[in-house]
């Protein structure tokens, strides 16, 4: 009996000499327990070693190994390869990134979002530490703990079309991620970070598509934070206009 | 990105309270204007119109979803590629929602 | 701590086709739940235009209304109502997303949020229906 095989086709892309991303096809023993993560390493290490990729833990919680698998975007080392057999898969890139090489995205982008909502606590005045730990009901740490629970995979961007057809636009994870903070008892840095979550590129580019909770390998649903956060923000803007003592 | 404040959250104020109006009361109404009266399964009843709360109850049905549509729509075309002219295409759709606010209360009150 | 950044000339910047929404069934339901809107719109100006013929004397408003019962008026009014329905469906599930409602401690389903807006569309249609019946 003949080996079942399966057809990968995959980015390939060199910084300087291509103009472009081109597909490459690699035919690889199929297994029914392979994910597509094992696939490209099998491929790297069979058959083609100049393939460049990002990977880490290969079990969900590292967040490295997002790319697009048939157009959705996949954690490679949880999608696995008998979901797709015997039809081909195409692997490539996060969509909405620049692409560095073959399958690596440049992040920076992201990383500087995620800075920009200060996702640390922020107090008006921290109490010493003589005072003891600031306390939380199991109510207080539910307000936000499904938040917390984000990878910085970067699928939600790449299922974002509002990302992909406004780059300023602060995207779902690091809005999440803010939205964690303002909903922590423990913080009072809403304020501060208002400029950025109900600023020009915040929360209002949002169309509500939907597909950022819909990719999340963590349940985390940017998507709900981001429509609470535009009401949260849109109360905060008639508070200060129509009332004038309302806070500024 | 920028940190400016933007005035979005009033124009999306009226987007939902639009999106709202139009989810629990348009569609009976495009059964009963739009099809059991042509069709005859229902009389007009457009008399009704000059009862005042009428008028305030159709005032509301049809101005509210009109920034409904502004809203959403623009973006629409925004997400469609026409991006660079984003400024003339705000002032066009929410303007036109504006106007059909005016042309609204002007048509209910010459009842 | 050093910030490392590639060098942006190199990079390969994707760019989005104007069609992208045609790519993928979840982005082709969310451009007909944005587009819902325009049949919501157009249906109300028509509307309008009824309420004021309503005022320019029966024989008129009747010979106007007359029209609304060729088979292109009703196909028009079919299609705004599939696409208002579209609308009050998707508009209920968005609801349930963002109203995060609590009974005591406990946070209530979303499928039960969307079931009471639901039955409350359907008690509002219904006592609108009557209003319209009765008169």
């Amino acid at each position: 009996m003949s080996e079942q095989t399966l057809t990968l086709k995959v980015t390939r892309f060199r910084p300087g000499k291509d103009p472009a991303p081109t597909l490459q096809s690699y035919t690889i023993p199929y297994r029914s327990d392979w994910v597509v993560l094992d696939a490209l390493n099998y491929i790297k290490d069979q058959m083609d070693g100049t393939l460049s990729y990002r990977w880490s833990c290969r079990m969900g919680v590292c967040g490295s190994c997002g790319m697009m698998v048939n157009n959705e975007p996949k954690l490679t080392c949880a999608a696995f390869l008998r979901d797709y057999y015997p039809g081909e898969i195409q692997v490539e890139p996060l969509a909405h990134f620049p692409v560095i090489r073959d399958l690596v995205i440049d992040m920076s982008d992201f990383m500087d979002k995620l800075q920009s909502v200060k996702p640390w606590i922020i107090r008006d005045s921290e109490k010493p530490v003589s005072e003891g730990e600031y306390l939380q009901t199991p109510e207080q740490l539910g307000a936000y703990k499904q938040f917390t629970q984000c990878i910085n995979c970067m699928l939600c961007y790449a299922a974002c079309p509002v990302y992909g057809l406004e780059p300023t636009f602060v995207g779902p994870a690091a809005i999440a991620l803010g939205y964690r903070y303002n909903m922590d008892s423990r913080d009072e840095g809403n304020k501060e970070r208002e400029s950025v979550i109900g600023g020009e590129d915040g929360v209002w580019h949002c169309t509500f598509v939907g597909e950022c909770s819909e990719v999340c390998p963590k349940h985390v649903d940017p998507a709900a934070a981001i429509q609470r956060s535009k009401v949260n923000s849109a109360t905060n803007w008639f508070k200060s206009v129509l009332l004038p003592w309302g806070q500024k | 990105m920028s940190e400016r404040t933007t005035n979005e959250p009033f124009w999306w104020g009226l987007f939902s309270a639009g999106g709202v109006v139009a989810s629990f009361l348009i569609p009976i109404h495009i059964i009963i204007t739009g099809l059991a009266v042509p069709m005859g399964w229902l009389t007009d009843s457009s008399r009704l119109y000059d009862l005042w709360w009428v008028k305030c109850y159709l005032f509301v049905l049809i101005t509210l979803p009109l920034y409904h549509w502004a809203h959403r729509f623009y973006f629409t075309l925004k997400d469609m590629g026409l991006k660079v002219v984003e400024k003339p295409l705000a002032f066009l759709c929410y303007g036109s929602a504006v106007l059909g606010t005016f042309v609204t209360a002007w048509i209910l009150l010459g009842l | 701590m050093t910030n490392i950044r590639p060098d942006a000339s190199k990079l390969y910047y994707p760019k989005m086709p104007a069609t992208w929404w045609l790519r993928q069934r979840h982005y082709f339901l969310f451009m007909m739940r944005e587009l819902s809107s325009v049949f919501i719109a157009s249906f109300l100006v028509i509307f309008l235009v009824q309420i004021y013929q309503s005022g320019s004397g029966q024989e008129s408003y009747a010979a106007f209304m007359e029209r609304f019962s060729s088979p292109g008026w009703v196909i028009f009014h079919l299609v705004a109502l599939l696409f208002a329905l579209l609308h009050t469906i998707t508009w209920f599930q968005s609801s349930a997303v963002v109203l995060e409602l609590k009974v005591g401690k406990m946070i209530v389903p979303r499928s039960l949020v969307m079931a009471v807006h639901l039955g409350a569309w359907i008690v509002a249609s219904i006592i609108i229906l009557w209003f319209f019946i009765v008169n």
